[in-house]
């Protein structure tokens, strides 16, 4: 394992409207962590926080490396660089460079000083792994809505991270697109090293993909557990509820 | 008509014989003007990130006096310069009056709001989740300027185009400053209007088809780099 996580007692506010409330969770393994929930329960917020994109108003985020020293953040978000190299998060829009697919997926190689002929083999790996190996040299910008959500793991996955955080990989893509998401997906965690943690409130997908689920719900983790304890014995009645289809949000 | 025909066919004789006086005009002008341009870019394009990138006080005000300033008269920039370098004007001791130097200043004074008003909107147009995206990449906050700067590029690169079309076309702050000294400061434009007010219509058409066809050249340059720039799915 590369990099284990622990969020303690996150809370944020927008403009005095609570978005979290004590969250709390260790991620504590390899494998995929499944943030599920209704709208506006508080699941990209708690992602984007533990991704360190965004500050939380209280509470923290310690990253542990295999030798458990803490590598907890000192200074705010502009200081851990290091730290924020072994982590990477993509986002549910991806913002593509205006460029060709393989100067899109060596950018995060480049920005950490490797040379274009160091990093050829790597970023042929990420290519071949979603499927984009034969559009390298086409303009990011105009690859369809499920190449331009490849293009972004495949940017995410060459710079080797410990842990990935995915916000809603798949919401806009067809079913086709998001079954190739899926075996990628599927595909790097056999690799077993790296941690995966997903925001979806897409419960099939979620039961197909996750090790573990987080349910979140009015900005709090309310449920959680193994993916065959979660969906078949949910300990929590909102949980019940949202994975039965009963729950109106 | 014939006299205008006429005009034609010696002004192309000129150029076809690449006339002495006739290039070292051409050589002046785009002198002048590429070193007006080359100040204007950096300054103008530091300013400009600077204007994006950061938050300071009276920055709205700025930019609008910035874009007020991209219709600049051109004479009445060479008027203030020209006070201003004058024998009794506060740089007066620098004696700049009537050379090349104090075109080059003038013309930079004209390119400047251009290059940092559309450097700023150009910026700008650049999508928020570009930087968002190098963020989660691992960028450093100096990577993420320079990588939404990139971004930027094309209409940068439009904004510097466009400046350089307005100085190069531009006659009446450096008639002004310039004085209009002939193998000294004459440049395209202003022989242009010496030589019509002189009658004397070869040499004047024949800068006015160089200076045409310098214009036709920027202007496909700046079509080529806003086409560039935009790819369509």
């Amino acid at each position: 394992m590369g990099l284990s996580l622990t969020a303690s007692n996150i809370s944020k506010s927008y403009n005095g409207k609570v978005v979290l409330t004590d969250c709390s969770y260790s991620f504590n393994t390899s494998g995929i962590y499944i943030l599920m929930g209704p709208n506006g329960s508080g699941k990209s917020t708690f992602l984007r926080i533990c991704a360190l994109l965004e500050e939380p108003d209280c509470g923290e985020v310690k990253f542990f490396s295999e030798t458990t020293q803490s590598l907890t953040r000192g200074g705010g978000l502009k200081k851990d660089i290091s730290l924020k190299r072994r982590i990477t998060l993509l986002l549910p829009k991806i913002g593509i460079f205006n460029t060709n697919v393989f100067n899109n997926v060596a950018y995060g190689l480049k920005i950490r000083g490797m040379r274009s002929i160091e990093v050829e083999d790597k970023i042929h790996k990420a290519l071949e792994l979603v499927g984009l190996t034969d559009k390298k040299n086409q303009n990011a910008l105009s690859l369809s809505s499920g190449e331009t959500q490849r293009l972004g793991i495949a940017r995410a996955l060459v710079i080797e991270p410990d842990v990935l955080f995915l916000d809603e990989p798949t919401a806009s893509l067809d079913p086709r697109s998001t079954t190739i998401i899926e075996e990628t997906i599927l595909n790097i965690k056999k690799d077993n090293r790296l941690t995966i943690i997903m925001v979806t409130h897409n419960i099939f997908q979620a039961k197909r993909l996750a090790d573990r689920v987080l349910f979140m719900y009015d900005g709090r983790i309310v449920d959680h557990g193994l993916n065959k304890d979660f969906f078949e014995k949910p300990k929590d009645e909102r949980a019940y509820r949202f994975i039965t289809g009963q729950m109106v949000y | 008509m014939e006299s205008i025909i006429e005009g034609f066919r010696r002004a192309f004789l000129l150029i076809f014989n690449l006339d002495a006086e006739l290039l070292g005009i051409i050589f002046l002008s785009l002198k002048v003007s590429g070193l007006a341009l080359i100040i204007a870019t950096v300054i103008g394009l530091l300013v400009g990130a600077h204007m994006s990138f950061r938050q300071f006080p009276l920055k709205g005000m700025i930019i609008s006096i910035m874009n007020t300033f991209m219709g600049l008269p051109p004479v009445v920039v060479g008027l203030f310069l020209y006070l201003i370098l004058s024998r009794s004007g506060p740089l007066g001791f620098m004696s700049l009056l009537y050379t090349p130097s104090a075109m080059v200043t003038a013309q930079s004074i004209l390119a400047f709001p251009i290059v940092v008003s559309l450097c700023h909107s150009a910026i700008l147009s650049v999508d928020p989740i570009i930087k968002q995206s190098s963020r989660t990449l691992g960028a450093t906050p100096f990577q993420v300027t320079t990588t939404i700067m990139k971004e930027a590029r094309y209409g940068i690169m439009s904004g510097v185009i466009a400046a350089f079309g307005r100085v190069m076309a531009e006659v009446g702050a450096i008639l002004i400053v310039g004085g209009n000294i002939a193998g000294y400061t004459r440049v395209m434009t202003t022989t242009i209007a010496l030589e019509t007010d002189k009658g004397n219509f070869e040499l004047a058409l024949a800068l006015g088809i160089i200076l045409l066809t310098i214009s036709l050249v920027i202007n496909l340059g700046l079509h080529l780099v806003q086409r560039k720039g935009t790819v369509r799915r």
